[in-house]
């Protein structure tokens, strides 16, 4: 596998079959993602976006085709394994946000560390490093019942890249947060992407979210369109 | 590798009603189990600290208890003088008691009447009981009717108290004393002069048993053999201790039905844990597979939720073990099947009987919490993810 390519996609599919039906959510798949990319990924409610998002993070497995990510074949690894290999390589943001709301801020990013060797001192300082990269360092004991919807989106990306993964995967991260907010999250994932050199991918209905990536790509009842974004979705 | 135990606590926190209804029904379990417990070993201990290894009792052959026995005083002449009786002041520890009942209504509802024991015995028979003290006023004049009465008698049965008179035998009798026998099983009897209590009775110099102490326990032993064994006395002698061990049958009943009381008890809040805990499960569906997703493995799930159970079903088992605590020390008394009088007790909350406590409210919780448990840690990560 090419150093350089972060997921490469070849062949893929992924099948569902739901009392007889046979859903086809991905079809045929064949696609590279650069180590350093910005990638977005738009299409219709169906269209296989989240689908794709499960592949990569292993959380799901491909019906066919290959799959490598940051140069493993995730598809032939187990379910410990996966769990693992995830928590060091996958940090992944939810359109609601998913925190754990008896935890705090600083406590909900801490959370993935647990799953590390490092001390306690050592895991609730990069939880704080973590939460001031999103500007979030004063609302450090806040529970998300005190935090607004786009701090929320905050402390959850802060929880996915406090482990330092290659790839942030975020899907539809804005969906339910006003512009402003949507403005700071989207400014925060170009931070990363830029500064911190990580690996984005981006699912989002919004054109103006998309912009903010440096590649956007169109799905479409499960194949990948050759085309970047249609204007007329603007 | 595993997720904090915090998350747990705050969780049960933040669900405060459920919890605390949860922990209540096993907090009751915990308190009939405990309850049942701490009567028992009341008893266990009144029956217990009653029997002196040294010491026999001699009654008639075939009496079960002292109350239907009758040992005359030929035979007591003979035994005075047997080999290996241990001395006081010059003379045998040989104690010719009787023994019988009075009627006596309970402190504050004198309609609620029992048996109680009262023991004619002598100056030496006091002596023999090591651990006996005066409590109030004084022992009882020999050749006079007074009584003194045991801590428990006093405690709950009424016309106990220094000055009050009680009906027995042929006259009234005045208490002018009150004795503590430690935790032993004559607490719960009146001691009154021997001679008067067997005339009184019209029984001459007929009694009931005969108490002897051996020197040693070799002796004890040969002794209780050769008095059971001659034929003339027509004699069954045996080890005090084995006496009062056999009216622990008393407790059996309590006991039987209180363990199976509780047991059902268990089955009920084993469900109900199970229920809150599926309940908890079923919310929390979501935040189950985003821990999943950040890499918890379904062990550490699976090892959260039971922990999540054991915690509620502990903090039933604590708040079981307070709500029987001040049962410690209380006075007790229960119907004796041997003797056919009241026994009473003290109520014993040991750490044992905590530990037992604790112990069954843990697998009240392991129990309640297993199903729940593994239900979380086998859900599929995506579904209950839902469509993201
Ligand atoms: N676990 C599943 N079981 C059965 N079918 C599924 C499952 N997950 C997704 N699908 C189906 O696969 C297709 C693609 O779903 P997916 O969630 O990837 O779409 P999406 O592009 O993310 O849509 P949206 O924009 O609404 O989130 C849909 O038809 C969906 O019904
Ligand atoms: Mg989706």
């Amino acid at each position: 596998m090419n150093s350089g390519i972060a997921i490469s996609m070849r062949n893929l599919c992924k099948e569902y079959t739901r009392e007889e039906f046979k859903v086809v959510a991905l079809d045929d798949i064949t696609l590279d993602i650069a180590e350093g990319e910005f990638f977005c990924l738009m299409g219709p409610s169906g269209s296989g976006k989240s689908t794709l998002l499960h592949l990569v993070a292993g959380i799901d497995r491909p019906t066919s085709g290959s799959l490598g990510v940051l140069g493993a074949d995730i598809a032939d690894m187990t379910d410990r394994e996966l769990a693992r290999w995830r928590s060091e390589n996958i940090g992944y943001v939810f359109q609601t946000f998913n925190l754990i709301p008896v935890l705090t801020a600083w406590e909900n990013v801490e959370l993935p560390l647990q799953l590390t060797h490092l001390k306690r001192p050592d895991r609730l300082e990069r939880a704080r490093t973590a939460l001031e990269i999103v500007g979030l360092g004063d609302r450090l004991d806040h529970l998300p019942k005190q935090l607004s919807g786009g701090q929320e989106q905050r402390v959850a990306i802060a929880r996915a890249l406090v482990t330092d993964p290659a790839i942030i995967l975020a899907d539809e991260p804005t969906g339910e947060l006003d512009a402003a907010s949507a403005n700071e999250v989207l400014s925060i994932l170009t931070t990363l992407n830029r500064d911190h050199g990580k690996t984005i991918i981006m699912v989002t209905h919004d054109p103006r979210a998309a912009r903010f990536a440096r590649t956007s790509r169109y799905l479409d009842k499960g194949r990948m369109m050759e085309m970047q974004t249609p204007s007329v979705m603007d | 590798m595993a997720i904090p135990i915090s998350y747990n606590v705050r969780n049960l926190r933040v669900r405060k009603g459920t919890t605390l209804m949860t922990a209540l029904g096993i907090a009751l379990t915990v308190a009939v189990l405990l309850g049942i417990g701490t009567l028992v070993e009341g008893l266990r201990n009144a029956f217990e600290l009653s029997g002196n290894p040294l010491h026999l009792i001699v009654m008639r052959q075939g009496s079960t208890s002292e109350l239907v026995s009758i040992v005359g005083k030929a035979s007591f002449d003979v035994i005075k003088f047997e080999d290996g009786i241990a001395e006081i002041d010059g003379e045998p520890m040989v104690s010719h008691e009787v023994v019988s009942v009075v009627n006596l209504g309970l402190r504050g509802n004198p309609e609620e009447v029992a048996n109680v024991s009262v023991r004619g015995l002598s100056q030496v028979g006091i002596k023999m009981r090591d651990d006996v003290q005066l409590l109030e006023g004084r022992w009882f004049d020999p050749g006079k009717r007074e009584m003194v009465v045991g801590k428990g008698v006093h405690a709950v049965r009424e016309g106990t108290s220094i000055g009050e008179k009680i009906f027995y035998g042929r006259g009234d009798w005045e208490v002018v004393g009150v004795f503590s026998a430690g935790r032993s099983a004559f607490n719960s009897e009146i001691w009154v002069d021997a001679n008067l209590a067997g005339s009184d009775l019209g029984r001459g110099s007929g009694r009931s048993s005969i108490l002897v102490r051996a020197k040693t326990e070799a002796d004890a032993v040969a002794l209780t053999n050769r008095l059971s064994d001659d034929q003339r006395l027509g004699l069954e002698a045996e080890r005090e201790s084995d006496y009062y061990a056999k009216q622990m049958s008393t407790a059996r009943p309590i006991e039987v039905l209180g363990v199976f009381v509780a047991v059902i008890m268990a089955i009920g809040s084993c469900f109900a844990a199970m229920n809150t805990m599926f309940a908890a499960i079923a919310n929390r569906s979501r935040e189950i597979a985003v821990l999943r997703l950040l890499g918890f493995s379904r062990l550490s799930v699976l090892g959260s939720f039971m922990i999540e159970a054991l915690l509620l079903s502990l903090l039933g088992g604590v708040l079981g073990c307070l709500l029987v605590l001040p049962l410690n020390g209380l006075e007790g008394r229960i119907g004796n099947a041997v003797t056919f009088a009241e026994t009473t007790f003290q109520f014993r909350v040991t750490p044992f009987y905590i530990g037992i406590g604790l112990t069954f409210s843990v697998i009240m919780g392991v129990l309640g919490g297993f199903l729940p448990a593994r239900l979380a840690a086998r859900r599929d990560v995506l579904q209950s993810l839902g469509s993201n």
